[in-house]
């Protein structure tokens, strides 16, 4: 259990602590809409992807799509989440322009995933439980243009009954970081689990961040809420401004209102949404078009059985398979694919060397590219084959990394690289031997210094007779011999 | 159950009806005349009984998720007031 106080965001009356819940909308991976055969493509040109139930056409009536169903339950299951063998659609009733029925389908009372659990890993390697309220099934609104026309707001319905999930979370979380790391998580979950592609860019994943203030120890502030935040850096930077700006608006006398805000990602500041003339009335009652959804206990057994390893059972194994710190197993599983590269080159090799390399130069240099681990010049093949001549002392490490720089430019293999350059690693005693006798007769100063008790300079040594070498003397067999040399 | 003449006004404003002043007292009046008249199902003891979704005994149908529909951005938007471009246009909504 982590300290409370740790979290703790310092005031001019004393210490307060940040309240966050998140309400995250995770677009589903189907190929059509929940209630209509239109797809659901990326993209595409306005209103292409529309039928007429999504556009709202008197008469037209829903009907579920089976694979939202599965999805959405696939993913309550990773969460560790109850799954409702009986729930229910609802409307939610409001005016907009970009939704033509004038109310959304989703589920308000009975959602199909009730109480789950989602463990959030924090950048000092400690891991912490977060509650799951709910998950339940809804449409998607379309979208609304603003800056088409001075005088006109542009409609496209490509979007409109798109599934969504919206996941809830308790108001577990107490920081900026935390919320990071949750939606940093729950990213990971979906992706491993093949329900959404987590692409928040794009719109697939969007929270609505539910933040308030408190002393230590008091019952929770009045919240508010700061709708559609699309990625995990502006996530930390709202929590930290609004969080401010609230302890800011106590502290000075005043009171929270409840209310909805913007995230100015321009500005990095939270904004207030017009403000509402009434509080919403959404009027949910049950949909009448849509009989209850009934699920086969069976059939969700079955889900589980089939269900990958998650995040966390994966960490935990690279950490007592492999031997891995926490910290390092836990930046390998982020990603699907980053653990599966792992487990790839650490085959028949020494995993921590492995996971070294990984975390460190390679995903620098993979970062900085820009590409993706499938697109990128050094696949799993080369790097095994670098991390072997390292191993097998054909070249040092501090040598393996200049082999590693040319791979990156040359996209050849390590020992096209070594033999090109010459890098291969010298052993041959005799030819250590030579090198340190001319060192040692260039340098006889400080050879008598070394002599009368000065220690320090057999790093100087090292370093005069490894720069000679051009790198390539073997560590241990140098350090072995300068030692005897130097030896009165 | 009786509605009083500013729930009338709320609901007609969620709504989106105009209904004038004058008339919200007869719009009560005919709505609590709805509601009293379904109000008689009170009567019944429901109790164990569980809610019917469906006069016919049947379960919600599942279809495949294949893309069957869409391609259709003209007619979608052939009965619009207004449309360009293959959007649906409508008065600046500011937010």
């Amino acid at each position: 259990m982590t300290d409370p106080a740790k979290n703790y965001v310092e005031g001019a009356t004393g210490p307060w602590e940040i309240v966050i819940g998140m309400e995250v909308h995770a677009q589903l991976q189907s190929q059509s809409k929940l209630f209509s055969g239109a797809s659901t493509t990326f993209g595409a040109e306005p209103n292409s992807q529309v039928s007429f139930v999504d556009a709202a056409f008197p008469g037209m009536l829903p009907v579920i799509n089976g694979k939202c169903i599965e999805l959405a339950v696939r993913t309550g299951l990773g969460l560790k989440a109850e799954i409702n063998l009986h729930s229910v659609f609802d409307r939610k009733n409001y005016f907009y322009p970009d939704l033509p029925s004038g109310y959304q389908i989703s589920q308000f009372l009975q959602p199909v995933v009730g109480k789950g659990k989602l463990v959030i890993d924090l950048p000092d390697g400690s891991a912490r439980e977060v509650g799951i309220t709910r998950l339940h099934l809804e449409q998607d609104a379309g979208k609304s243009l603003h800056d088409q026309s001075p005088n006109l707001t542009f409609i496209d319905l490509n979007r409109s009954g798109v599934a969504l999930m919206e996941i809830v979370s308790e108001p577990d979380l107490r920081s900026a970081e935390e919320a990071g790391a949750y939606l940093k998580k729950l990213r990971a979950i979906v992706r491993y689990l093949g329900t959404c592609d987590g692409n928040m860019e794009e719109g697939s994943m969007r929270a609505d961040v539910n933040v308030s203030v408190r002393k230590p120890g008091q019952p929770f502030g009045t919240r508010c809420e700061i709708k559609n935040v699309n990625s995990i850096r502006f996530v930390q930077q709202a929590v930290e401004y609004e969080s401010r700006r609230q302890i800011d608006i106590i502290e000075g006398g005043g009171k929270i209102s409840q209310e909805t805000r913007l995230f100015d990602t321009g500005k990095g500041v939270t904004r207030s949404m017009r403000s509402k003339e009434e509080a919403h009335d959404y009027r949910y009652f049950p949909d009448p078009d849509l009989l209850p959804l009934e699920l086969d206990a069976a059939w969700v057994e079955e889900l589980r059985r089939n269900l990958p390893e998650l995040p966390d059972d994966k960490k935990a194994r690279f950490i007592s398979q492999y031997g891995l710190s926490p910290y390092d197993a836990g930046v390998l599983v982020a990603e699907q694919e980053s653990a599966h590269f792992f487990e790839t080159v650490a085959k028949g090799r020494d995993a921590k060397m492995v996971s070294n390399w990984i975390t460190g130069d390679f995903f620098a240099a993979l970062n900085k590219s820009g590409q993706s681990l499938q697109d990128f010049v050094i696949d799993a093949e080369k790097l095994g084959g670098l991390l072997d001549v390292i191993a097998d002392g054909t070249v040092s490490n501090s040598l393996g990394k200049q082999v590693f720089a040319a791979m990156l430019e040359s996209g050849k293999d390590a020992m096209a690289v070594i033999d090109e350059k010459g890098l291969r690693q010298v052993t041959d005693t005799g030819a250590i031997d030579k090198a340190i006798d001319a060192i040692l007769a260039a340098n006889a100063d400080k050879l008598a210094e070394y002599r009368s008790g000065k220690d320090k300079l057999f790093g100087f040594f090292v370093g005069q007779v490894m720069k000679a070498m051009g790198g390539k003397a073997n560590p241990a067999a140098l350090n072995d011999l300068l030692r005897k040399k130097l030896a009165p | 159950m009786s509605l009083d003449n500013a729930t009338v006004a709320k609901i007609a404003r969620l709504a989106r009806l105009r209904i004038d002043e004058a008339a919200l007292a007869p719009m009560a009046k005919e709505l609590n005349g709805i509601l009293d008249f379904v109000a008689q199902l009170e009567q019944v003891d429901v109790t164990g009984v569980a809610p019917m979704t469906s006069t016919v005994a049947m379960k919600l149908r599942w279809r495949a998720d294949e893309v069957t529909d869409g391609g259709n951005a003209e007619k979608v938007t052939q009965n619009a007031p207004n449309a360009e471009s293959g959007f649906f246009t409508v008065p600046k909504v500011i937010e």
